[in-house]
């Protein structure tokens, strides 16, 4: 199909889409703040792949299971443990993985630039990440890499539908919902309730590692990696202290209007 | 220092957010301009430039722009951004959606979130769903934020009237088409600037259960609110979701009804001045956070908040 109109040119394959998965700590971890106010502690603590791109391989599986691509590529950014991560896609149902390796701190600008570089390798119809990720919560990845490719984004997505060379996509907004139609190739976010990623059984495990991780280096995309942002510390916000418990609806109700004056 | 705000409106008004950006801008400095992008949105351009510290009004008003797609007013944004020290929006759907996009157009990072303006490239912004908060000096020449409006307070309307200055360029947009929006009119005031919320959670155990947080909302003149479980559960609509992921609220009274509080949803309520959590089960994380806790079976409680609360009114 001819894209030259967009920010690639010549064709993408009309078959293929990828994903982004990011490790992170697991969501139901209470996290450690580092001592030196450096960051957060990820050695010894659980990880997992972001649920945010949880949901973003599942919409993706679904589409190939509907019949609209055949091959699934996942790919991550980061130390050499996501490909742990990558794994986890692979069982899911990806078809082969590629991990970016780099020990470095990947900001989304930075992170964008290196799926660029990865889409123009690949050339998909489909580009899916997950909102945010649940660490630094930015929220800015799949926006800042739509940009850079002058692809149509679909953010926040709750529910998409390949139509043709367009793609319908439904986005939790402030107000309620938006649905807005996009040309394909296209960048999506997922938001919560875009789908229920499914479990990974055994065999799928088993299978997936005879799958293929590609390992490139940060070096061989030719992506400046210099971080824009520098983080000066880390701290623990105040702490909220816990009330008092109140044995009647009155006695709540007595309290905030002559305790808290919230009530008038 | 010169500071661009991305307006945000539903061509009729602004969005309240749009007020607490603007106190947030001015500690960043004086020189003030507000972008209204959208078609014949007049009536928000004659409000925007009545508000106080606001210098000028620029807008770009074209049919291409009416549904603010990120597509065509990023680069808009992005070439504006050359003119200015900054670039601000409210960290909202909205701005959320857009801002990135310009940032990038701009190579420029962004600092999203932002809670504190530490110095003129030092902001702090929360991390790990409010479980951290990590200081963030930018190295960028047009520095790119999204604010949180409820670390902010909103500005008012001033005596003067600011300039208005046209934006002659138009980009167009061919790679997205806007269908249709489904936007909960709602009489209650907005979740995110409501003085009380009232917010429901999977102990509410329906939707018919939910609905009768109505009543005590509307009493108390509270937006209503609802947890992720509950909207998940098909409870209440996903525009009501208050957390990490949801919206961010500090009202001054905040009722939890039937919310545990995963650290999801305290990340969007846990600065609100007054908490109030009421729950069956008497070891739920809320009540950790909460200035008052109730152990009560749900129902009763509604009712009885229902009657105390008809009494206080007399």
């Amino acid at each position: 199909m001819d894209t030259t109109q967009n920010g690639i040119k010549g064709k993408y394959d009309v078959m293929k889409i990828l994903v982004a998965v990011k490790r992170v700590v697991d969501y139901k971890t209470n996290i450690r703040i580092k001592s030196d106010a450096s960051g957060v502690e990820t050695a010894n603590v659980k990880m997992s792949m972001n649920p945010f791109d949880e949901i973003a391989m599942e919409e993706a599986l679904r589409l190939k299971e509907k019949g609209h691509v055949t091959e699934i590529i996942a790919v991550s950014i980061g130390r050499v443990s996501s490909q742990e991560t990558l794994r986890t896609a692979l069982a899911m149902g990806a078809d082969r993985g590629i991990l970016v390796q780099t020990d470095a701190d990947i900001q989304p600008l930075v992170a964008a630039k290196i799926f660029k570089a990865l889409t123009e390798k690949e050339s998909p119809m489909l580009f899916i990440l997950g909102k945010q990720a649940i660490d630094d919560d930015n929220n800015q990845t799949g926006q800042m890499l739509a940009g850079l490719l002058n692809w149509p984004q679909g953010t926040f997505a709750s529910k998409i539908e390949v139509i043709n060379t367009n793609i319908s996509v439904t986005r939790e907004v402030d107000g309620g919902l938006e649905t807005l139609n996009l040309k394909l190739p296209a960048v999506i976010t997922t938001d919560l309730r875009l789908n229920d990623p499914r479990f990974i059984s055994l065999p799928n495990i088993v299978q997936a590692k005879r799958k293929t991780i590609d390992v490139i280096s940060v070096e061989d995309l030719k992506v400046d990696i210099t971080p824009h942002l520098q983080v000066l510390k880390v701290e623990a916000p105040s702490k909220r202290q816990a009330g008092v418990k109140v044995h009647s609806v009155a006695e709540l109700i007595n309290k905030l209007k002559n305790e808290a004056r919230v009530l008038s | 220092m010169k500071i661009l705000i991305l307006a945000e409106h539903n061509q009729q008004t602004l969005r309240r957010a749009t007020y607490h950006t603007i106190t947030a801008a001015k500690e960043l400095g004086d020189d003030i301009t507000l972008l209204v992008i959208g078609n014949r949105s007049d009536a928000v351009i004659d409000e925007a430039s009545k508000i106080s510290h606001v210098k000028k009004v620029l807008s770009a008003m074209s049919p291409v722009y009416e549904h603010q797609l990120a597509e065509n007013t990023a680069p808009l944004i992005a070439e504006l951004a050359q003119q200015f020290d900054y670039v601000l929006a409210p960290a909202t759907t909205f701005g959320k959606n857009i801002l990135p996009r310009a940032a990038a157009l701009a190579d420029v990072a962004l600092v999203g979130d932002v809670i504190k303006i530490v110095s003129p490239d030092t902001f702090v912004r929360p991390i790990y769903a409010g479980n951290a908060l990590a200081t963030v000096q930018s190295h960028d020449a047009i520095k790119f934020l999204t604010v949180r409006s409820t670390a902010f307070a909103a500005a008012e309307i001033g005596k003067h009237v600011a300039p208005l200055e046209k934006v002659d360029t138009v980009f167009k947009n061919d790679l997205s088409v806007f269908i249709t929006e489904e936007i909960h009119a709602s009489t209650r005031p907005e979740l995110t600037s409501a003085r009380v919320v009232i917010s429901g959670g999977r102990g509410l155990k329906s939707a018919e259960n939910f609905k009768l947080l109505e009543k005590i909302a509307d009493r108390l003149g509270a937006a209503i609110g609802a947890s992720r479980a509950a909207v998940d559960a098909g409870f209440a609509p996903n525009d009501y979701q208050v957390g990490q992921t949801g919206k961010v609220v500090a009202p001054e009274l905040y009722i939890a009804i039937g919310i545990s509080g995963a650290i999801q949803h305290l990340a969007g309520m846990k600065d609100s001045k007054v908490i109030v959590a009421i729950n069956n089960d008497p070891d739920a994380p809320i009540f950790q956070i909460a200035d008052y806790g109730l152990v009560a079976d749900l129902f009763s409680a509604i009712q009885e908040l229902d009657i105390e609360l008809e009494k206080n009114s007399q």
